[in-house]
């Protein structure tokens, strides 16, 4: 008898719990710092002035097999999701996100300028609102590279200059790029020769010869721990993640932002949402996009907002009080020599040139 | 006990080589922390060879050497790593002192019987050695965690000034994180919601179904049981896919269908998820109890006109209550521990502790993940003694000898 009350009991406490929270609503993010600017930024000012509760879920990493799987199951528990521009499209394409109509879903600028414009470029994908601008770079220790610092991209093939490990991601994208470049192949012509079968083996050759003193990473947050350790003299990894173990851990690490690769990241919305769910997602979607929101993101994290109109709002770091600007990769001192990601080249090739890489890896 | 074999001191051939090897293992350490292991290995070897002999064949006395043993050794640790080195050094002093001269007096022999060969005599202390480094490799990674944990920096890093015991390198600040932030404790209600109704679930259901299939005339009993164990033999992943579909379908037709809260649902399907995950560990040892029970005493209960239902709880329940503790406790940790099921079948307002845990060491390596397992591990331990203590208290109660 007891141990039926107590079930019981039980029950009827996550029933009244659950019951007590009216509106909720589930928004998928990549976790960590990342997800606290947006906590601060988005979800906080969004509760207050809807009252809608806002799950947070660290699920971005897998977004896209889980939303094939939920989709499949036809039981999407998701809302709203962060996925970089890539998995955006690929989502849109496999139409398991929503379309987005930018001009009447989002909010124009405070000088009217119209959202399509005020996004400009960056709107990549239908279905895709972008968020932030953020680039992959490089840091290094700056007490391991001696009295000359590496200024030029390079110095990661450059072994004799900069002896000791450096982390680079497990998986071809950006590595490719950053390998012809260094193997002599100009800006403009590096996906051209990568398209091609002995490109794609030059651009192999040449991290061929860093291989054994590469450590290869996977998460956002090994490169930092690495940095830390001085395990690694140099390694790539996003610049947010970097800006963090610079100014707010005080590691002796400083940027090489030489060829970084911009990329995008932002919303999308799943498709087949109830209409009620779906609703609160766009209502959601429009407040944080606007302008000012963008800008407020950036007082957290180090990314770039994504609308031309938000940059000069940009302002201090909410704790340190420092200046951002200088340190968003879009700035014009870190941006004299950026990388250009291109979005179909990747769509196109990305499995074959993966499997190749694979089984370079594994030699 | 007593000294069973009257001792001799031992040739320098026999003495000089064994403290080599110990000498080598001891700088395989401090050479791995400094960069190359074969020169600490060789180091360690020729340096403690050499100590060992100019005690035995110049100074001839223990007292002495002892000290200056470790003092001198204290006192290079303090010169090369600080605080801590100095620690590390003394205790280091003490050992070889007592180990240079427990091999050279033969002390080793004093408490074998006499008759034991040599080889013998080798086996009986490798074994040990052996049963040593196995038990520090276990425990080892588990207090590696321990002092991270109080680390001032958001790093799985000893800082310089952790090495040398500074106070400013350690905070509570992560322990501060994971009693003030939202996500970590939400996750940690979840998991003290979900895990202990999975138990009750699974210690209902698998004590009932042992019981049922330890009756010899159940038709098929052992492919039921089979069936039954198979979560615990099927890799989890497959498990969590096919209760991903599985579970997507019920909460559709409950929350659909019957128009429960979708959050209710969601905890049923996560608390279903892990009952099954349990149910096998619950089987398991309850059966095995089961083996140890007299039949004759629930015949001895109907004979005295009690019915089965108060014949289970009076008689047989009592008996074997402790398979069923044990098993309830692994279905507990099951559900606690696990990070599998719960990614596929759990949504958002369902997270859990090791799914936190999961995601925040892959998104952000931050040592509030060290605070909370130390926390864990200090739980668990706390949970097993108890456990036993009441074990014990019980048998003493039933006038049962403490095991």
């Amino acid at each position: 008898m007891k141990l039926k009350n107590t079930l019981l009991m039980a029950a009827a406490c996550v029933t009244a719990a659950g019951g007590a929270m009216a509106e909720e609503m589930t928004i998928v993010s990549w976790g960590g710092a990342y997800s606290k600017s947006q906590l601060k930024a988005y979800h906080e000012p969004y509760s207050a002035k809807s009252g809608v509760t806002i799950l947070n879920d660290d699920s971005s990493a897998e977004a896209v097999a889980k939303l094939r799987a939920m989709n499949e199951a036809g039981n999407v528990t998701w809302d709203v999701v962060d996925v970089v521009a890539s998995d955006a499209i690929r989502l849109c394409d496999e139409g398991l996100a929503l379309e987005i109509d930018a001009d009447t879903q989002l909010a124009a600028a405070p000088d009217g300028t119209s959202a399509s414009e005020d996004f400009g470029d960056l709107l990549v994908s239908d279905c895709f609102i972008p968020q932030i601008v953020y680039s992959t770079t490089f840091g290094y220790r700056t007490d391991m590279v001696g009295d000359t610092p590496p200024t030029d991209i390079c110095a990661v093939f450059d072994l004799d200059a900069y002896p000791g490990k450096r982390a680079l991601e497990k998986r071809p994208i950006n590595n490719v790029e950053w390998a012809l470049l260094c193997d002599g192949v100009a800006k403009d012509d590096v996906y051209d020769v990568l398209e091609t079968e002995e490109g794609q083996n030059r651009a192999l050759a040449k991290l061929d010869t860093i291989k054994d003193s590469v450590v290869w990473w996977s998460a956002g947050a090994d490169t930092p721990q690495l940095l830390a350790d001085g395990e690694i003299v140099m390694g790539s990894t996003y610049n947010g993640r970097l800006f963090s173990v610079i100014e707010e851990q005080k590691q002796p690490v400083a940027m090489l932002w030489d060829a970084q690769v911009f990329d995008l990241d932002g919303w999308i919305i799943p498709a087949g949402l109830s209409e009620e769910r779906q609703k609160r997602a766009l209502d959601y979607i429009m407040f944080a996009t606007d302008t000012q929101r963008l800008a407020d993101q950036a007082k957290y994290i180090s990314y770039g907002p994504a609308r031309a109109s938000s940059a000069p709002l940009v302002g201090q770091h909410a704790e340190l009080g420092i200046e951002m600007a200088p340190h968003m990769p879009t700035d014009p001192n870190n941006a004299q020599n950026t990388f250009l990601y291109n979005y179909e080249f990747w769509a196109d090739y990305r499995d074959d040139i993966d499997a190749k890489f694979q089984a370079w890896l594994a030699k | 006990m007593a000294a069973l074999t009257p001792i001799s001191r031992k040739p320098l051939s026999l003495v000089l080589p064994t403290v080599a090897v110990a000498g080598a293992v001891a700088g395989m350490f401090v050479g791995a922390s400094n960069g190359s292991v074969v020169l600490g290995m060789l180091g360690g070897a020729i340096a403690m060879a050499a100590v060992a002999s100019v005690y035995i064949t110049i100074l001839k006395n223990e007292q002495y050497a002892r000290w200056i043993n470790i003092i001198g050794s204290g006192l290079l640790g303090f010169l090369f790593g600080g605080l801590l080195g100095g620690i590390l050094g003394l205790l280091a002093g003490w050992f070889f002192a007592f180990f240079i001269y427990w091999m050279y007096e033969g002390r080793y022999r004093r408490k074998l019987l006499p008759y034991m060969t040599a080889r013998q005599v080798f086996w009986h202390y490798a074994f040990r050695v052996i049963c040593g480094a196995i038990f520090t490799f276990l425990i080892t990674p588990i207090l590696v965690v321990l002092p991270l944990s109080f680390n001032a920096q958001d790093f799985f890093t000893f800082t310089p000034e952790m090495l040398r015991l500074d106070p400013e390198g350690y905070s509570l600040k992560h322990y501060r994180d994971f009693f003030s932030n939202n996500e970590w404790q939400r996750s940690f209600k979840n998991s003290l919601i979900i895990a202990p109704i999975a138990t009750v679930i699974s210690v209902s259901l698998g004590t009932l179904a042992a019981i049922g299939l330890s009756q010899s005339h159940v038709p098929g009993r052992r492919l039921i049981m089979g069936v039954l164990i198979s979560p615990m033999i099927v890799p989890l992943i497959i498990s969590a896919t096919g209760m991903f579909f599985f579970y997507s379908d019920i909460g559709r037709f409950l929350e659909g269908t019957l128009g429960m809260n979708k959050n209710f649902v969601g905890y049923v399907k996560v608390v279903l998820a892990h009952a099954v995950l349990g149910i096998p560990f619950v089987i398991i040892t309850v059966t095995a109890t089961l083996v140890g029970f007299d039949r004759s005493l629930t015949r001895a209960a109907a004979n005295m006109g009690a019915g089965p239902v108060k014949t289970f709880f009076s008689i047989q329940m009592p008996l074997i209550l402790p398979g069923v503790i044990s098993g309830g406790l692994f279905a507990f940790i099951t559900s606690f521990d696990e990070v599998v099921v719960i990614l596929f079948v759990g949504s958002a307002s369902q997270k859990t502790l090791p799914w936190q845990m999961f995601t925040g060491l892959r998104e952000q390596i931050s040592p509030t993940i060290l605070a909370v397992a130390t926390i864990l591990v200090v739980f668990s331990i706390a949970l097993l003694t108890t456990v036993e203590l009441l074990r014990r208290r019980s048998e003493r109660l039933r006038g049962l000898s403490p095991a």
